[in-house]
């Protein structure tokens, strides 16, 4: 059924697989740690490309090195990418990669540096990413519409007015823009302990709540309980969130899951990283509380926009993907204005209804997918966090 | 609503509110607002409590159960007087 949110468009970058993006970067991506300094030279070298140097990309194996394989190809894979040059130390992974991101269309270009040295590596490597940014930058914005978005959402430096204010704000824009065909994504496992109950029932069905259930339980008991030495009270809350007057994990979960808002159901469970393929709707992704590492998993799963409620005010962005800010919090608004999207604290006023938020939240995704720059972006918050699941051989 | 509220509650069920003005101080005659109806209730604050951090809307004994959301988030650890401080010394998850 048509709704006020049926019509809305925004100029997106239409890509060779169909799927939309709101920027286009020419990214210059490490298959490991040791190709960073190459990329950061080509990076250098041409301007308009963008390297995301990690840590990460020797001596993994067994499901930690799928997951960074699948990390790094969703990352070059996002609509957000317009092309992309992969440089590794050896040839065989990073063909692996480079032919992993070739599945969707785009221009891929790769190069290793064993048998070259990083001063050829990094001469070759910048003829391809000049040739990319020349590409890149006739590419035209078309007119797309706001179904064909992939939003993601996790909340960060939470305090109790996430809860009442910026949660909901996320909640009531997911009840609104999920009828209408986009595709969303939460997450964050660890920080649904005390809510679990409640995120099981939110489920399309029985059985897809039986496959969230089972992959929390192992999140607890394989992850949370065989590494604890202690008590987890200051890790979760966080020293921060208890800042902020939340007490106990459970009134941290009930607060975060107000991000699904009041009827939306989520109808499939993600892998770290993995994109959806069970069409448009919700998805829980299995993914780390830490906001970096949080949103870096997600737009590797193809979120193209991040909405981010904060109360405290954190601060995290991301290379490829934009990441809104959104706040109920008046004094972090008053102390930290310059990492505010969207203000929400007229909720605590009673002067602004959820309605009017979710609005004003939708309003700003519209003008961010046109090409505003968000607060991170414009201060420079790139952070790309790869998530580690144990040590290398 | 033309006064702007001190403290806010998510449910009729909740036994603790929210602070959200900065600088409240001991004695404040606040205006609470229950979100899920918008109805309205007055508690004094019994302590400077920060913005953010929770008050309890009646007497609570230690063993009883902190709601919030309609839902059980924690146990009470220490007896705690209407309208006083609601926190980590006083209240602990049921979790961990």
């Amino acid at each position: 059924m048509a709704s006020k949110y049926s019509n809305i468009t925004f100029k997106g970058f239409r890509r060779e697989n169909g799927r939309v993006g709101v920027r286009n970067h020419v990214l210059i991506l490490p298959v490991d740690d040791i190709s960073n300094a190459a990329c950061e030279a080509v990076a250098n070298n041409v301007k308009g490309t963008l390297a995301i140097p990690h840590a990460y990309g020797r001596l993994q194996f067994g499901e930690d090195l799928e997951l960074h394989f699948r990390t790094m190809i969703g990352t070059g894979s996002n609509p957000n990418v317009h092309s992309v040059v992969v440089i590794g130390i050896e040839p065989g992974w990073t063909k692996r990669i480079a032919d992993g991101i070739r599945e969707t269309g785009k221009e891929v270009a790769e190069f290793s540096i064993e048998q070259k040295g990083d001063f050829e590596t990094i001469r070759a490597a910048s003829w391809a990413a000049k040739d990319f940014v020349h590409k890149a930058t006739e590419v035209q914005r078309e007119e797309c519409s706001i179904s064909e978005l992939w939003v993601s959402t996790k909340c960060g430096e939470s305090d109790t007015t996430t809860g009442l204010g910026s949660c909901p704000t996320v909640g009531n824009m997911y009840d609104k823009l999920l009828p209408e065909g986009i595709t969303g994504f939460f997450g964050e496992t660890s920080e649904i302990t005390g809510a679990e109950h409640i995120c099981q029932k939110r489920a399309i069905n029985e059985e897809v709540g039986e496959r969230w259930y089972a992959m929390w339980k192992a999140y607890q008991d394989d992850v949370i309980f065989a590494h604890q030495t202690d008590d987890l009270s200051d890790s979760q809350p966080t020293k921060g969130n208890i800042e902020g007057g939340l007490t106990t994990i459970e009134e941290k979960a009930l607060g975060n899951l107000e991000k699904i808002g009041r009827t939306s159901q989520y109808i499939d469970i993600l892998e770290p990283a993995e994109q959806p393929s069970s069409g448009d709707g919700l998805y829980f992704m299995d993914s780390s509380s830490a906001a970096a590492e949080c949103v870096t998993l997600m737009a590797a799963g193809g979120a193209v926009v991040h909405t981010f409620p904060t109360g405290q005010g954190n601060v995290v962005g991301n290379p490829i993907v934009p990441v809104i800010k959104i706040t109920a919090n008046p004094r972090t608004v008053r102390t930290m204005g310059e990492h505010v999207d969207v203000d929400v604290s007229g909720i605590l006023r009673r002067e602004m209804t959820i309605d009017e938020a979710g609005d004003a939240l939708i309003d700003m995704i519209r003008r961010t997918a046109n090409g505003r720059n968000t607060a991170a972006e414009a201060l420079g918050h790139r952070e790309f966090s790869m998530t580690k699941l144990y040590r290398s051989a | 609503m033309s006064e702007i509220p001190h403290l806010l509650v998510h449910e009729k069920a909740d036994n603790v509110g929210v602070v959200v003005v900065e600088g409240l101080t001991a004695g404040t005659d606040m205006l609470c607002c229950i979100t899920h109806d918008n109805s309205t209730f007055r508690l004094t604050a019994k302590h400077d409590v920060p913005i953010g951090h929770k008050v309890a809307l009646v007497d609570l004994k230690s063993g009883d159960t902190a709601m919030k959301y309609g839902e059980d988030i924690g146990k009470i650890i220490a007896d705690i007087g209407q309208g006083e401080h609601l926190h980590t010394h006083n209240c602990k998850t049921k979790r961990w």
